[in-house]
């Protein structure tokens, strides 16, 4: 390093034990992982950009706990986050990851042909479909550290790689700051627009700074494929439609994520990826695949049958409510999803989606029966 | 907590010295070196340096507030590539301002201090917003400093009936360690324990008791918030933009005497903020306790080698440049319905040098007819000065009242600009 980093620097004046936080009411990863000696040992490094083990954590430490899910409480700064704080970073990514080991490889899948069926899900039960990843352009720093003219940068790459898309993925991008009212209303009516984050957990990783300068949407004119610039992520690239047609969805995914990354290579930028935690995210929990692939889907008696849980964990599956992440459920209706993203692939996980809903729903239409599904329930996938 | 050890870069050479809670300090007799003289560079600033000053600049079209009035790209570029001793950069500075473009009731200033030198090191842009926030304020005008409550002429007699509340409150900075929108936990937790036992030794009406937020039982939660004591994690987007909610509640605590008239912050927006308050009109008696307390506690920091930060020209520094000088709010809460809805209410308030507010605070809007009314001005006018103008303005603003009440005209009433 030719340089130091001030402030960090002048926090070493200070014992272990005065800045070493207060973890005794969290509930996170990073307070599982994070004592006091792996603190006393990651707190003089830095990351080439800068990134210290106070600014890993500090969303963390704002941030107890969650009501609903067990949260990360790290972030990353840049792609060399994950080797300068492996010592914190491996252990989380093993207890969120089921086991993942250091050593472990990671398999990338985006050939769709690979998925088995997908295209019959009940569409009377089965309401939307939904595939999102995200995606890092390497030598940028991640959103809880860019300055604005990375950003900036990042937006202006972007733009121009999605500009050069045609066919299906013809579309526009619209920047948060430039948006006319019109625009605004009709994005809100798509259920498209992204707003500046209301979440403390974001929102203490300092990924709101400088809103809304270089954030924007980009969509296709059919409204089924949809990239969110300089969010949570540099990219996050979304396919989705109505009804139950999950095959048709991660086809349109799997081809316009391919073309991007195309483009983007040719004007030489790359994706940040590696063989061992494969596509390298903000989040921890996003690493691998960075894939949720999802339906919201009618269980109203499933949902409060004594083994819904049980059902889900063996199917490898996660539900949210219908408002994403930091909501419950409305009316019966569950957002199902893969709950892996790391150690497996894109087509393994959308499989596990696809045969796992399929499931469900004639578990929901035997119960709408009267019958029991003691029968039908899977054993751990 | 156990000592700690304190590297002051002071001519050149490295001291270490170990300092316990309350020893001695290294003085600062001498001026902190300037960023060029650092022996550390801020890496992450230096990335930025990579991408021109047009490409960091932020964009300022649809904002209104006094950094978005002063930072020209042109003196973005000039500072971009400076650095306090402690690391605060002009972005830090100024993210704030560049996330909130603007308030709906106040003028807000958009930009934080991370440190007492913060206002040396970004002078060129810091001046010119204290220009403009402080009436006028140059570079080279001196403040004067007076916390002597004999000099403060009546206050004794506010009505009762109009007057509910009287509250006098400042902050102050403890010289030598970073301000909220920077400081580490370990900057903050020495702040805690030293301004903790400074007040532990006080004594007489002024003996209290420390509740830390971290360890507050619900009992003592309770009790806090009926006593309107309670400080919780701030949601302004101002303040939560700067960085000061970090790690809470870590840090943080309120204390106050057995009486409930002397109140004391912990770490909240500045390292404390001092408040003596109590019902009624009697302005005299709470700036009386306010000075006497203020001084004790400062006479306390000083005899264990600490002191505030303080500076002829700026008066007392503070997070908040709107809180230069005095960083003094004396404020009544007054019931003026007639006045208040008066075509010339806004005319009188200015040439009295008053601010009304809404008795929540400086969010809130004015309820029933009751207004948070308190001087305007912190940097250019004494304590005593600025407490006086409440006094006058106040009493003035309560014969007028009276006077809409029996239906007569104040126009004979209205004072010439103060």
């Amino acid at each position: 390093m030719p340089f130091g980093n001030t402030h960090n620097n002048f926090k070493l004046n200070f014992d272990v034990d005065l800045e070493y936080p207060d973890l005794t009411k969290h509930n996170n990863h990073m307070a599982k992982v994070l004592t006091k000696d792996i603190y006393a040992k990651l707190r003089d490094k830095q990351t080439p950009s800068g990134f210290t083990l106070d600014d890993i954590i500090q969303t963390g430490v704002d941030n107890p706990g969650h009501p609903f899910i067990m949260t990360v409480g790290c972030v990353a700064g840049d792609e060399e986050s994950y080797e300068v704080f492996k010592d914190l970073l491996d252990p989380i990514i093993s207890d969120r990851h089921g086991g993942y080991k250091p050593t472990d490889k990671h398999k990338t899948d985006l050939n769709f042909e690979n998925l088995k069926g997908g295209d019959d899900l009940d569409p009377n039960y089965v309401l939307s479909s939904r595939v999102r990843t995200g995606r890092s352009i390497k030598g940028y720093t991640l959103p809880p550290h860019n300055s604005r003219g990375e950003r900036r940068a990042v937006e202006r790459l972007s733009v121009e790689a999605l500009n050069t898309l045609d066919g299906e993925f013809k579309g526009k991008y619209y920047p948060l700051n430039k948006m006319t009212d019109a625009e605004q209303e009709q994005l809100i009516n798509d259920h498209f627009l992204f707003d500046k984050p209301v979440s403390p957990l974001l929102l203490a990783a300092g990924m709101a700074r400088d809103w809304p300068d270089a954030r924007g949407i980009w969509h296709n004119e059919a409204k089924s494929f949809l990239v969110w610039v300089n969010e949570e992520d540099h990219l996050r690239v979304i396919s989705m439609e109505k009804g139950g047609n999950m095959k048709e969805v991660f086809r349109r995914f799997c081809v316009g994520l391919n073309r991007i990354e195309e483009t983007f290579k040719k004007h030489n930028h790359g994706f940040m990826w590696n063989e061992h935690l494969g596509y390298v995210l903000t989040c921890p929990s996003n690493l691998g695949t960075g894939l949720r692939g999802g339906v919201h889907v009618k269980l109203p008696k499933l949902s409060t049958h004594a083994k819904f849980e049980e059902i889900l964990t063996r199917l490898r599956l996660q539900k949210r409510g219908t408002g994403g992440v930091d909501t419950a459920s409305v009316g019966g209706v569950f957002d199902i999803s893969n709950a892996d993203r790391l150690g497996s692939s894109e087509v393994e996980q959308v499989q596990l989606v696809v045969d796992g809903v399929k499931l469900m729903v004639e578990m929901e239409k035997k119960l709408e029966k009267g019958e029991a599904i003691d029968s039908m329930i899977p054993a751990q996938k | 907590m156990n000592a700690f050890k304190w590297r002051a870069n002071i001519g050149g050479a490295l001291h270490d010295q170990k300092i316990g809670i309350l020893l001695s300090s290294p003085r600062i007799d001498q001026p902190r070196q300037q960023e060029s003289a650092m022996p550390f560079g801020n890496t992450h600033n230096t990335l930025k340096m990579k991408f021109s000053a047009s490409e960091e600049y932020p964009d300022l079209s649809k904002h209104n507030n006094h950094m978005a009035k002063v930072l020209t790209p042109a003196l973005y570029e000039r500072l971009r590539s400076k650095e306090t001793p402690s690391g605060f950069t002009l972005d830090d500075v100024i993210q704030t301002g560049v996330d909130n473009p603007g308030h709906p009731y106040i003028m807000t200033v958009g930009i934080v201090a991370g440190d007492e030198e913060t206002y040396e090191v970004f002078k060129e842009l810091l001046d010119p917003v204290i220009e403009d926030r402080h009436g006028g304020y140059k570079p080279t005008d001196k403040h004067k400093t007076d916390l002597n409550p004999a000099n403060l002429k009546g206050g004794d007699d506010l009505d009762p009936k109009y007057v509910l509340s009287s509250r006098v409150r400042t902050g102050r900075s403890i010289r030598g360690f970073c301000l909220p929108p920077h400081c580490s936990r370990g900057e903050r937790r020495a702040v805690e324990k030293m301004s903790v036992e400074a007040l532990d030794s006080l004594s007489g009406d002024l003996k209290g008791k420390y509740y830390a937020l971290k360890n507050m039982t619900d009992a003592e939660q309770q009790q806090l918030i009926d006593d309107h004591f309670l400080f919780d994690k701030p949601v302004s987007p101002l303040l939560l933009a700067s960085g000061m909610a970090r790690d809470w509640p870590d840090g943080r605590g309120i204390w106050h005497n057995d009486t409930k008239t002397f109140l004391v912050w912990v770490n909240e927006e500045d390292h404390l903020r001092v408040i003596s308050m109590q019902n009624g009109g009697n302005m005299k008696e709470v700036f009386n306790r306010f000075c006497t307390g203020l001084t004790k506690i400062e006479t306390l920091f000083k005899e264990k080698g600490t002191e505030f930060m303080w500076n002829e020209h700026l008066g007392y520094v503070l997070t908040c440049p709107s809180n230069l000088g005095t960083g003094l709010r004396a404020g009544v809460h007054v019931k003026i319905p007639n006045m208040s809805k008066h075509p010339k209410f806004e005319e009188v308030l200015k040439r009295l040098r008053l601010q009304k507010r809404g008795t929540g605070g400086v969010d809130t809007a004015a309820v029933g007819g009751t207004f948070d009314i308190s001087n305007a001005d912190r940097l250019g006018f004494s304590e005593v000065e600025l407490v006086q103008m409440v006094v006058d303005g106040v009493k003035l603003l309560v014969e007028m009242e009276k006077k809409l009440e029996k239906g007569q005209g104040i126009d004979d009433l209205i004072p010439a600009q103060k």
